[in-house]
């Protein structure tokens, strides 16, 4: 822990501006938001690793099918795929808690663990991917009506109103569906329907009336505020406003954003890929392992309960240094995402 | 008062049109395929193809289409499914209603009274052990995927510790109308009401307890511990009342959101014939017609419900009118 911080405190000490510095301090200070930004860390070289775990430790192809494979335990050879114990069909092999099929197999005879590493690797990155689109997007639609005002304004505020309005899971349903069933097509803009891009825009757009109406609230109230009508009456242009006073304000609301973000965008698209109308076969993610193992609930319970557990902890994890940054660069605590499922 | 309900109201009818009019244009408009190939689903013949164009008038302009589809859906109500042909969508998805509200009401009335008993219960203990484990719970709750803490609450329920006093009296997964038995029907519901209600539970409890907290520092707690209550009185009588203002409109919020096909996820996993559980079906099979329906039969549900909430509260706080 003492490390972590250190070093964390040796990066803090770089940036010159006054309130960043500050807030960075008391985020290093935070013990909690440390030790989840490490477990965090940790989730994530684990699944970088995911190919040399399946090629040195695991010796498998996690997306190829291996129902006549043979593994080695305890010197004796064990299939892969059982005959199951009720005589109907095959039963994949249990966890072994060896290198190899250390969480078992799932119905293909693909090993677990290592597919748990690669669709970590899926499911890290659509939850990031999503909330880079979505906190980019809602920044530049919350300071766009709320700087500009008069009849943008009204349109962009409209417009985030009807989104609002709009169940997010039924609004990514609609979408999902309609581009997976056959892609997407904006003139010289091609998206294959398999495309991992269309869960992370999809994710990325449903969300943005979450961040954005904070965002041109903030921005209102901003562009009222005592030092912008100081820097007007001295003549400041409007550009030099926008950059100097409202842009850096907003960008301490998008980083407080970020992590409660990722946390919601991580269980979304579980549950799309749970609907198999996120990742799809072969390419695999948390969500689309609970669903593999959906069938093989009461036999392998492990290959739904594995996925679960590494969701769960990692939007804690993710959860814990939300609230850490939060702490330290929105003291007042006026932000707060409300999470719905 | 009148003129504060005729413009909710109003806004209401804008915010169901826009809303038509997006899901239609998803449906009918995103670029990149022929949208009769789209809502035929997978597979389909040219003589289905051809069907689908004449019954959804494709080759007409959109707005010709986007009025023809509202007629489908909520004048005649004979929008059929191709990938199921003859099956009348909006029947069904009606039919499916009773379940999901059954499913929804239950586990409000849970998640209410514990995020209620937690909210308190931490609030009171501020900063102590327990106040630390009931947020940490409560985080953790809202951390988990709800259709893995189903398939958990199966896998304990139905498999692991069926054979136990404990869970023997769970019925197989499944859904019995009140019409047909009360006793079966709250049995066949009391897992999928606890399991739905745990992310709730975590979410309101956490609001809740930091909004007592910050009650607490303000001035009527002051005086009314000036006046010498109990710190009891002082969260049950004063903090409380003002702190449920929040949790009044997220719960309005958060009801017709699930009510309106939130809860497709747990139904899906615990076997309850729901709106939801059919939008699934209709997912694996991509029939894009019985989707759509019950897209826009859920949205029409949550605005009105949300349109409902915000005039009753209009009706009880002054300030919001």
């Amino acid at each position: 822990m003492s490390l972590t911080s250190e070093d964390g405190a040796r990066v803090a000490a770089e940036p010159a501006s006054g309130p960043w510095r500050a807030a960075l301090r008391k985020l290093v200070q935070n013990r909690t938001a440390m030790a989840a930004a490490l477990v965090l860390v940790l989730v994530v070289l684990a699944c970088i690793a995911a190919p040399l775990y399946a090629k040195y430790v695991a010796h498998t192809d996690p997306f190829g099918s291996n129902l006549d494979g043979q593994i080695t335990i305890g010197g004796k050879s064990v299939p892969v795929m059982q005959p199951s114990p009720t005589g109907l069909g095959m039963t994949p092999i249990g966890p072994t808690w060896r290198a190899q099929y250390f969480l078992g197999a799932d119905n293909q005879g693909r090993d677990v663990a290592a597919r748990m590493l690669y669709g970590g690797r899926n499911s890290l990155l659509i939850a990031t991917g999503s909330t880079l689109i979505c906190l980019a997007l809602a920044g530049l639609v919350g300071v766009v009506a709320g700087f500009s005002g008069g009849i943008v304004d009204t349109v962009l505020a409209r417009a985030l109103d009807v989104l609002w309005a709009f169940p997010v899971y039924m609004l990514a349903i609609s979408l999902s569906v309609v581009l997976i069933s056959h892609g997407l097509k904006l003139g010289p803009f091609t998206l294959q329907a398999d495309s991992l891009l269309i869960p992370v825009i999809i994710i990325g757009v449903v969300y943005v009336p979450y961040v954005a109406r904070p965002i041109r609230g903030q921005v209102i109230s901003l562009a009222r505020s005592d030092f912008v009508l100081a820097s007007r009456c001295l003549g400041v242009a409007r550009r030099r406003i926008l950059l100097r006073d409202i842009v850096p304000n907003v960008t301490t609301t998008l980083i407080v954003f970020a992590p409660l973000m990722m946390a919601l965008n991580m269980l979304t698209e579980a549950a799309l890929s749970f609907l198999s109308i996120g990742v799809q076969p072969p390419a695999a993610s948390w969500g689309t392992i609970i669903l593999d193992g959906e069938g093989l609930l009461y036999t392998r319970p492990m290959v739904a309960l594995a996925p679960g557990i590494a969701i769960m902890i990692t939007v804690v994890m993710l959860n814990f240094l939300g609230d850490g940054v939060r702490e330290a660069f929105d003291p007042r605590a006026k932000l707060r995402v409300k999470s719905d499922r | 008062m009148i003129l504060v309900m005729v413009r909710r109201l109003g806004e209401m009818v804008f915010v169901l049109v826009s809303i038509s009019v997006l899901v239609f244009l998803i449906f009918f408009a995103t670029p990149g395929a022929d949208p009769a190939a789209r809502l035929a689903g997978r597979g389909a013949t040219p003589a289905t193809l051809a069907a689908v164009r004449h019954s959804f008038g494709l080759d007409k302009p959109l707005p010709v289409q986007y009025v023809l589809m509202m007629k489908h859906l909520f004048v005649t109500q004979d929008l059929t499914s191709f990938v199921n042909p003859g099956e009348k969508v909006v029947p069904a998805v009606l039919q499916a209603v009773p379940v999901t509200l059954s499913l929804v009401f239950g586990a409000a009335i849970i998640w209410v009274i514990a995020a209620l008993v937690v909210g308190v219960l931490a609030a009171w203990a501020r900063d102590t052990v327990l106040d630390r484990l009931l947020m940490l719970f409560s985080l953790i709750g809202v951390s988990m995927p709800v259709f893995w803490l189903a398939e958990v609450a199966n896998l304990i329920t139905q498999a692991r510790y069926h054979d136990t006093w404990l869970f023997s009296w769970v019925p197989a997964l499944g859904y019995v109308p009140l019409s047909v038995s009360v006793v079966g029907w709250f049995k066949s519901l009391v897992i999928p009401w606890t399991v739905l209600a745990v992310t709730y539970i975590g979410l309101y409890g956490r609001v809740l307890r930091s909004n007592l907290v910050e009650a607490m520092n303000e001035d009527y707690i002051r005086t009314a511990r000036a006046k010498g209550l109990s710190e009891r009185q002082i969260i049950l009588r004063h903090a409380l009342r003002m702190s449920l203002i929040t949790l009044v409109s997220m719960f309005g919020l958060d009801f017709g959101l699930l009510a309106g096909g939130g809860a497709l996820l747990i139904e899906v996993v615990s076997g309850l014939p729901g709106v939801g559980e059919l939008t699934y079906q209709a997912l694996q099979n991509l029939d894009l017609p019985f989707i759509m329906a019950a897209v826009l039969y859920g949205a029409v549900f949550i605005v009105v419900a949300n349109t409902v909430v915000d005039m009753l509260y209009a009706v009880i706080d002054p300030r919001a009118r």
